[in-house]
């Protein structure tokens, strides 16, 4: 007998498969109230807003907030410009070698990142180029320009060739059409692989801990936060705000890329 | 009478794919011009060529005296209907219309008018504000046709505009598009599969087959004088009389043509083996055998039908075999 009711078994797997993944993280959470700062003990002795405070003084913290925020930003940026137009390439003419192209755009994301990170920081060397804020960001642009080229080439495709044809066939040059049909008919993916690169770049600690000279990134220092235990609840208080800051571009551009499988400018 | 389009030894090779082969053509000013021909016979290229989005591998092509080499699609004066019409999905069908107009920087209130006044044209006053996605097939074609036309372009171009319609409506919109021609007056380029539809709109008719054009005529030569047997074959299925079996008929060793409706039961004439019979409704379509010359009749409605596997005698007027020239 079939019913729209799943066994209880499923639903108490479910239920298990949901606290194993996101437990921990509102343990995260309850630390950052926790009275106690030299150890993490359960249950916590007592529960304080003291740490928002201590956390909101200090300047490290500050420093290593901007920087994420701008290597973010900008490898957000550079992707979008890359990502674009590495779609458009791929996905409006054929040429030799274009799946090889497609596929060697796509590699950094599948490469694991210590590899990526190592051979940027080799070819770093051997290019006699310091670490710097921007070897940051250009180690963080090369999977982030996966991600937005990821969206794009899937809108790309959806895009009818004939509408293209049909702005330049109505006076609209190649800028123009652009502008009033490419660009309002993949924003939202771009949007999408935006915010879905900012929020990659913005946890990133593998591949920033090769590139990085000696600026800290939120990750980084949060790590090295670990290792030195002098106020720990303070390192809870900025995993809150990094998972709020990189879960919201997620969500959004979850809802952005819901619901628009149909092929845009197809007639029939 | 003005050339609109002139087409001097044009061709458009991909690799060794001749799409188009070195073709001569001149549509005159004003003229409905239909280009026909079986998929892949090059009838697209040629539109696509006039259009701006393909440029030819050798000759020259002239749209009103102006040699076209090198203007890109959106400096050139004509306009296009695409097939899958292309409507822009994000723009609603008012803005869709007004889109060249915006280009063209004419002021929002003006282009709207217009715009209004070119869906009022192709009947579809008081759909601005609907979005192309909303419509049915038929209400997009016309979107389309507004679309291009507003422009006010001097020659339209229509690259099998009815395809994607059902049978019903893709007679109206025939019947609609030739009044629209015959108003406005401009040159209108039309591309189809679809004989009947060539045949029944066009004032000439260009016939293209493996890249060339086989035939260019008005509807009635075209029908009646054919000049190939490809052409005798694919507008509107003549019977193609090989020269052997022409020679023993008039003594004259070219291909012939006889029309499906112009065969007919005889006391003298061809003695036909029937191989089947098909009820067609207004008609009865019978096909036969004359030794090896696959030959069909059709019979007007009421009309005593052999069976098949009968024998029967068939004949013809002699001013309906149409005697090819010799090849």
């Amino acid at each position: 007998m079939h019913s729209d009711r799943a066994p209880l078994g499923l639903k108490l797997a479910a239920a298990f498969g949901l606290a194993f993944m996101h437990l921990p993280i509102l343990l995260i959470f309850v630390y950052a109230f926790t009275t106690e700062d030299k150890s993490y003990q359960w249950p916590p002795p007592g529960f304080t807003l003291k740490w928002f405070a201590v956390t909101w003084e200090r300047p490290d913290v500050w420093e290593a907030m901007q920087l994420s925020l701008k290597v973010a930003s900008i490898s957000t940026v550079i992707a979008l410009v890359l990502g674009t137009l590495c779609a458009a390439a791929v996905s409006r003419t054929r040429f030799f070698g274009r799946e090889v192209i497609s596929l060697l755009v796509i590699l950094p994301i599948a490469l694991p990142g210590i590899i990526t990170g190592i051979s940027l920081r080799s070819a770093f060397n051997l290019a006699d180029i310091p670490f710097s804020f921007w070897t940051i960001v250009l180690g963080h642009a090369t999977f982030c320009v996966v991600v937005v080229y990821n969206n794009a080439v899937a809108r790309f495709r959806r895009v009818s060739g004939s509408l293209i044809e049909a702005s330049m066939d109505l006076g609209a040059n190649s800028f123009q059409t652009f502008r009033y049909i490419i660009l309002p008919n993949i924003s939202t993916a771009l949007l999408a692989g935006g915010m879905l690169a900012f929020a990659l770049s913005f946890d990133e600690v593998i591949v920033t801990t090769f590139t990085a000279g000696q600026q800290q990134t939120l990750p980084i220092w949060m790590l090295e936060e670990l290792v030195r235990p002098r106020e720990r609840p303070v390192t809870n208080v900025v995993a809150m705000v990094v998972v709020l800051v990189t879960f919201l571009p997620i969500l959004g551009a979850y809802y952005l890329t819901r619901g628009t499988d149909t092929v845009a400018g197809q007639g029939k | 009478m003005t050339s609109a389009i002139g087409f001097s030894g044009v061709s458009r090779h991909y690799g060794d794919v001749k799409a188009v082969d070195n073709l001569n053509l001149d549509i005159a000013e004003g003229e409905f011009f239909a280009m026909l021909g079986p998929s892949g016979s090059g009838k697209t290229t040629s539109l696509r060529l006039i259009a701006g989005f393909e440029r030819p591998t050798a000759g020259e092509i002239r749209i009103f005296g102006q040699v076209a080499q090198g203007i890109p699609p959106y400096k050139r004066n004509v306009n296009t209907v695409f097939q899958d019409y292309a409507l822009f999905p994000h723009l609603n069908v008012r803005d869709n219309v007004a889109y060249g107009l915006m280009i063209a920087g004419t002021p929002k209130r003006q282009r709207q008018k217009s715009a209004d006044e070119a869906l009022g044209m192709v009947a579809l006053g008081g759909y601005g504000d609907r979005k192309p996605s909303e419509l049915s097939g038929g209400q997009r074609q016309r979107v389309a046709l507004a679309r291009a036309l507003v422009n006010k372009p001097k020659a339209l171009l229509l690259d099998e505009p009815l395809g994607a319609l059902d049978l019903k409506l893709r007679e109206q919109m025939q019947e609609e598009l030739k009044t629209l021609q015959r108003s406005l007056g401009i040159t209108f380029i039309f591309v189809t599969h679809d004989q009947g539809e060539a045949l029944s709109m066009a004032d000439r008719v260009a016939v293209f087959n493996n890249g060339q054009i086989v035939q260019i005529g008005a509807p009635e030569d075209i029908y009646y004088r054919p000049k190939t047997p490809f052409v005798a074959d694919f507008v509107g299925s003549s019977n193609v009389l090989p020269p052997e079996f022409m020679n023993g008929l008039v003594g004259k060793s070219s291909y012939g043509a006889v029309r499906p409706e112009a065969v007919r039961l005889a006391e003298q004439g061809q003695s036909a083996l029937v191989r089947s019979v098909s009820f067609l409704g207004a008609a009865t379509r019978v096909t036969m055998d004359i030794g090896n010359v696959p030959m069909t009749m059709l019979m007007p409605k009421g009309a005593a039908v052999p069976k098949a596997g009968e024998t029967v005698t068939v004949d013809w007027a002699a001013e309906d075999l149409h005697v090819m020239a010799p090849a």
